[in-house]
């Protein structure tokens, strides 16, 4: 099946232990902030369904807008910073030879 | 109908030039990785934002908003829930997936395996979601058409079809990417020129005008309506109506309510199909007939808000009233009617959770009735990491980084985006442009908000939508072609090809692909497409989740296991949808008092089976030897795997 591959195939990585690292590394970063993420959008979806009277309540300090628009506001900014920060971790490790430039 | 030349203009400026430059890209395209993977070269930034072109559909544009427009915050249940998904794809699939896959996902599967079961059924997987996703767009489509250019729902339906064809023909993955990012660049552009206008204008007190009332008791010439409600509902005509035969013929309905008999709006549809509003004849007295959402009362009791900021907006509509209509429907002998009643909903009650028929069970206290709920938030969770046609899109960038970066930009476009769904629903909502009597208006909330303002810019929005439409629809034929002619033809039945013969067999596929999207849109036109959104995440999340998320993180999964998995995932979840009584009610027109499913929603059952079966089948099928292929180790030794599919 190799043979089937034109010569612009995916580039491969080097076969070495830093670059096999990295890759673990990465993953355990995203490993953390899945399960950051995914325990705030747990108890939003728990509190909408278990407690829906409580998403009514005025949040002061946000304007006055209900806790149901704020968390829910929430849970996508908390989305983009996360995937902030998964991107400056990743950058902060050693970029294997090939792997994209800045 | 009319149709506005101006509309037509900008319309066929916005299609022409994407269709131009799809052309003009697409002369590269000539061998297989450039049909399937536009190269591997596509620049992040601009994969990253074909993402948002790809994922941001119909349903999202004008599902998400309407939704919004009518029920309040429900709608944005889908934004969260949508965008979240795409943490799960960040976070754990994206780069794994472009380490170990080529052209498709059911590559990356099998990388370690060389199975033809796992090819066979993820291929098969990859066909009937994205063939399932494609019904959804198409509607859509026929839905954005008919207003726009006065073409009916099935001419709309053939448009999209063979234009995105031709796209997908012309040079497959380059083009189709290209359109993505064009549509993706102009959806976000423009609805944040729509959203700031709504900020500039603020929130307008629109009370409804007065109805015609009567004192109460029967007015001579009045008879009671023998009323024959819908079979879903319990068999009690509303004693309190009265039809009315005005003298130049028009039947009027008026209710007896609060001491007083006031006329009703009301849509009758005669056995021969004329239509009637409030009595009159289609077209000849709209004014007379205006269900249109608006605010009834400020905060304060003010006439308007002047200018308002991204919080105080939402904070005014909240301690607004609303005024909305209810739908109620009988029938009586001049035809089946619609009678709109008047209601009042405080803001406070719009923007929670449960206000739409959709979610409605949250406000239930029975659980099961929440499980509807919590199964479609965890499909949609789950389901974007598992959607084939977005899957493809990280083989047509180079590397791991660059699927990490554009995925990253394709967060933000979409996030953004989806922030920008609450307020274009909730100014749909508010400008008391929305005529609830049209039931293809829950799809049209966004370009009737554009309306509003003025007619160029409902000509750009409505165009964009169109768009929309094309960009997506191109992505699901492309996940379609690749699935048949790369998966099926030549890994799964090991036909031989030449390069050139395998990108003609895809755009053979992906015709063919076309046209059964044509039939699909015009055979499911009643359908409300984000619904089938929701199901489509469905069988996506169910069928393909705990194979992507079991071969990542579970040394012992073996391809029985994998395959195994994505049979029954796929076929519990179909199983499940085709026995709910959305089902019975729309595609087999049954009483969907008889549907079996308990719910509508199958992922909370579905999903978990998925990731049980492949165990059980793993630890049955397990090699003899313990350093048998299976105890290949993806995430720690990614070294091994980079090196594509080749074994």
């Amino acid at each position: 099946m190799s043979s089937q591959f034109p010569p612009d195939g995916p580039a491969p990585e080097p076969d070495s232990a830093i670059a096999a690292s990295h890759i673990t590394r990465n993953a355990r970063y995203g490993i953390v902030l899945f399960l950051i993420y995914l325990a705030f959008y747990a108890g939003f979806v728990g509190l909408n369904a278990f407690a829906p009277e409580r998403m009514k309540a005025p949040v002061p300090w946000l304007g006055g807008v209900n806790f149901a628009i704020a968390f829910g506001m929430g849970l996508i900014i908390l989305a983009l910073i996360l995937a902030a920060i998964y991107l400056l971790l990743c950058r902060g490790s050693v970029e294997a030879p090939g792997e994209g430039e800045e | 109908m009319h149709t506005d030349p101006l509309a037509v203009f900008v319309f066929l400026i916005f299609v022409g030039s994407v269709l131009g430059i799809s052309f003009f890209l697409g002369r590269k395209a000539k061998d297989a990785r450039g049909y399937f993977a536009a190269h591997g070269e596509i620049p992040w930034f601009v994969n990253g934002i074909a993402f948002a072109g790809d994922y941001l559909s119909a349903a999202s544009f004008l599902g998400i908003c309407g939704m919004i427009a009518f029920y309040g915050y429900d709608g944005f249940l889908y934004s969260i829930g949508f965008l979240a998904g795409w943490v799960v794809a960040l976070f754990v699939i994206a780069e794994p997936l472009k380490r170990l896959g080529r052209f498709t996902f059911a590559d990356a599967l099998d990388n370690r395996f060389n199975s033809r079961g796992i090819k066979l059924s993820a291929a098969i997987s990859t066909l009937l979601v994205s063939l399932f996703y494609l019904i959804p767009q198409m509607v859509g489509a026929g839905a954005l058409v008919k207003p726009l250019l006065g073409f009916p729902h099935e001419i709309g339906v053939l448009l999209v079809g063979a234009i995105v064809t031709v796209i997908v023909v012309t040079a497959g993955m380059v083009s189709t990417t290209y359109v993505q990012f064009i549509k993706g660049s102009l959806l976000v552009i423009f609805c944040t020129i729509l959203t700031i206008m709504i900020l500039q204008k603020g929130l307008f007190a629109q009370p409804a005008p007065p109805t015609a009332t009567l004192p109460a008791g029967v007015p001579a010439g009045a008879a009671p309506i023998t009323a024959v409600p819908p079979a879903a509902k319990p068999a009690t005509p509303p004693p309190n109506y009265f039809a009315l035969t005005q003298p130049d013929g028009a039947v009027q309905i008026w209710r007896e309510h609060a001491g007083k008999l006031e006329v009703l709006r009301t849509m009758t549809t005669a056995a021969d199909g004329s239509m009637h509003f409030a009595g009159f004849p289609d077209g000849t007295d709209p004014k007379t007939f205006a269900p249109t959402s608006r605010i009834a009362r400020l905060p304060g009791g003010v006439a308007q808000t002047g200018p308002l900021g991204p919080v105080s907006y939402l904070a005014t509509v909240q301690n607004s009233t609303i005024q909305s209509w209810s739908a109620e429907k009988f029938k009586t002998p001049v035809g089946a009617v619609t009678a709109y009643i008047p209601r009042l909903i405080a803001g406070t009650d719009l923007l929670v959770p449960g206000g739409s028929p959709t979610f409605k069970g949250i406000r239930s206290p029975k659980f099961t009735d929440k499980l509807d709920f919590i199964s479609l938030m965890l499909a949609l969770f789950g389901g974007t990491a598992s959607l084939p046609h977005i899957l493809i899109r990280y083989y047509t960038v180079k590397d791991q980084a660059a699927a990490r970066k554009s995925t990253v930009a394709g967060i933000a476009a979409i996030a953004f985006f989806y922030v920008l769904t609450l307020y274009l629903g909730l100014g749909a909502m508010s400008s008391g442009s929305l005529d609830v009597t049209v039931p293809a208006n829950s799809n049209m909330a966004a370009p009737l908000l554009a309306k509003s303002f003025n007619r160029v810019l409902f000509a750009i929005i409505s165009a964009i939508a169109f768009t929309t439409v094309l960009g997506t629809v191109s992505g699901l034929i492309m996940a379609a072609s690749g699935a048949v002619a790369h998966d099926i033809m030549t890994n799964f039945l090991k036909i031989e090809m030449s390069d050139h013969q395998k990108v003609n067999a895809g755009k053979l596929v992906a015709v063919v692909v076309g046209c059964i999207a044509m039939l699909l849109g015009i055979a499911f036109k009643e359908l409300n497409a984000s619904f089938l959104v929701g199901w489509a995440f469905n069988v996506a999340a169910s069928a393909n989740l705990p194979a992507l998320i079991m071969l990542l993180f579970w040394k012992k999964t073996t391809k029985q296991g994998i395959t195994a998995a994505i049979t029954i995932g796929l076929l519990s979840s179909l199983t499940w949808l085709l026995l709910t009584k959305e089902a019975y009610q729309y595609v087999y027109k049954l009483p969907p008092t008889h549907a079996i499913a308990p719910f509508s929603q199958p992922g909370i059952l579905t999903i978990p089976l998925g990731f049980i079966v492949l165990v059980v089948v793993s630890l049955l099928t397990r090699p003899k030897r313990e350093e048998a292929p299976g105890g290949f180790e993806v995430i720690e030794s990614g070294e091994k795997g980079s090196r594509g599919p080749a074994r």
